[in-house]
């Protein structure tokens, strides 16, 4: 090979670059997150749902607390009717998190582990329900 | 129907993912097994046509007219252009790999009324510049699908890549750009007439390739959205070794991860290997030092010669007896 130093150095870097990915995670166990959703709260309840069922909330709850956000502060709404025809308040603070007053290890557990940030927490408060 | 059958192609492989997972439920085999053995095609594919390349003899310079060269001390040398020394060809290499210089040289050509003339034409260097470096901020962000913690940067990239809060899940800036990119790199081919005439199928395939990828994953992130848990639940059991049984993940997902496991095991058969090959570019990765440095071609073999000296000594006599001049007596 003509330059073949070079040439398989720079292969090298390549490959150490394409396989990084297997390389950093060598001996690592994969660690799926676990949100904890046995709050007191949650406990009592009769029956255990969320306002949508839960394959919903997996994948639209992000576009569902946009949908409320709007409603609350833009159009005036504060009461939202799910698909079972069931109303709650909209509000994140007096009603996802009077269930989920655990948002350390529920909602951050997922956050976390895909890397998402919200921005909800910019203005609403993480500790727990507003008196 | 240089267009017709890539188009075609790509929507068969979007096709098969999508009955092989909603329809046969071949999970582990769209999930698994075919992206093992697509990357493993791809590295030693990648790693097998390098190597055939570094096996082609550049014995010598090739110095372009691209800039002026070391020369008298007081003529002005265009040390990136035409670099004398290692890191000048360094700076080249890096103009040329991050911000293609020589693409940005294009020129369009043009029959006004009778005169020919020559204009700069830079909107193929733009398209050609976005669509690249969104890709690599789209593949850098989707690092935070393979390591567990995400390392601060990935997370900031991503920030960075979505500051401007439109939507939820945020809007990717490089999302947008890489579907503007593609859309045009693919108009251009079809729009100018002499770019159809010499574009080959093996030219759209990639274009559609990518621009399957890039909307199979704009529909997964902002319509059809997945579970990505479940995703990075997956990725993170291919990368550490232990593959899993995919969770319940949308079909889209599927259709992404096929599309994606097509190019890896197309790219060392393809175009896409100037990735590597811009590396080896003889004309940009060398010194320019032709006229300083005396480069011998390496595969010159040992000529028998018959100096003049040895012929007038073998003949001597025979000379001197014809009456012919001699060197030496």
């Amino acid at each position: 090979m003509y330059k073949g130093g070079r040439i398989i150095a720079g292969l090298l870097l390549f490959a150490c670059l394409a396989l990084m990915p297997f390389l950093i995670n060598i001996g690592k166990a994969a660690a799926k997150p676990s949100p904890q959703v046995n709050t007191p709260f949650i406990q009592q309840l009769t029956t255990q749902t969320c306002v949508e069922s839960a394959a919903f909330m997996k994948t639209e709850h992000m576009q569902l607390l946009n949908q409320w956000r709007d409603a609350a502060l833009r159009d005036g709404k504060t009461v939202y009717v799910n698909s079972q025809g069931q109303s709650f308040p909209i509000s994140l603070e007096n009603s996802c998190l009077k269930c989920h007053s655990n948002p350390q290890q529920f909602c951050n557990t997922c956050h976390t582990y895909a890397a998402v940030k919200p921005y909800c927490w910019d203005c609403h408060n993480q500790g727990g329900t507003r008196q | 129907m240089k267009i017709l059958y890539p188009l075609l192609g790509v929507l068969a492989l979007v096709l098969l993912a999508y009955a092989g997972v909603a329809g046969a439920h071949l999970n582990v085999l769209f999930g698994i097994v075919v992206p093992y053995l697509a990357f493993l095609l791809f590295l030693v594919g990648f790693m097998v046509r390098v190597i055939t390349w570094g096996r082609s003899p550049v014995p010598f310079r090739i110095p372009t007219t691209c800039g002026q060269q070391k020369s008298l001390p007081w003529i002005k040398q265009n040390r990136l252009e035409n670099p004398s020394s290692a890191l000048g060809v360094v700076g080249r290499m890096a103009l040329e790999v991050l911000l293609f210089r020589s693409l940005f040289r294009n020129l369009k050509t043009e029959k006004r009324g009778d005169r020919l003339a020559y204009g700069s034409a830079k909107w193929l260097w733009l398209g050609g510049l976005v669509f690249h470096w969104s890709f690599l901020i789209i593949v850098l962000r989707h690092l935070r699908l393979f390591m567990e913690p995400v390392p601060v940067l990935i997370m900031q990239l991503a920030n960075l890549d979505s500051f401007l809060q439109i939507g939820v899940p945020l809007f990717y800036i490089t999302d947008g750009l890489i579907l503007a990119a593609l859309t045009y790199l693919f108009l251009r081919r079809v729009l100018v007439p002499q770019i159809r005439y010499i574009s080959l199928q093996a030219d759209y395939f990639p274009l559609f390739l990518f621009l399957g990828i890039a909307a199979s994953g704009v529909l997964m992130r902002y319509v059809w959205k997945v579970d990505i848990v479940a995703v990075k639940a997956l990725t993170m059991s291919l990368v550490t070794l232990r593959p899993e049984v995919p969770l319940a993940i949308g079909a889209i997902f599927y259709i992404h991860l096929f599309l994606v496991s097509a190019v890896f095991a197309y790219f060392p058969l393809s175009k896409l290997m100037h990735m590597g090959g811009v590396f080896l570019s003889p004309t940009r990765n060398m010194i320019n030092n032709s006229r300083s440095v005396r480069h011998l071609n390496p595969w010159n073999y040992p000529v028998q010669v018959h100096t003049y000296e040895a012929y007038e000594a073998e003949f001597r006599a025979k000379m001197k007896k014809a009456g012919l001049p001699l060197e030496t007596e």
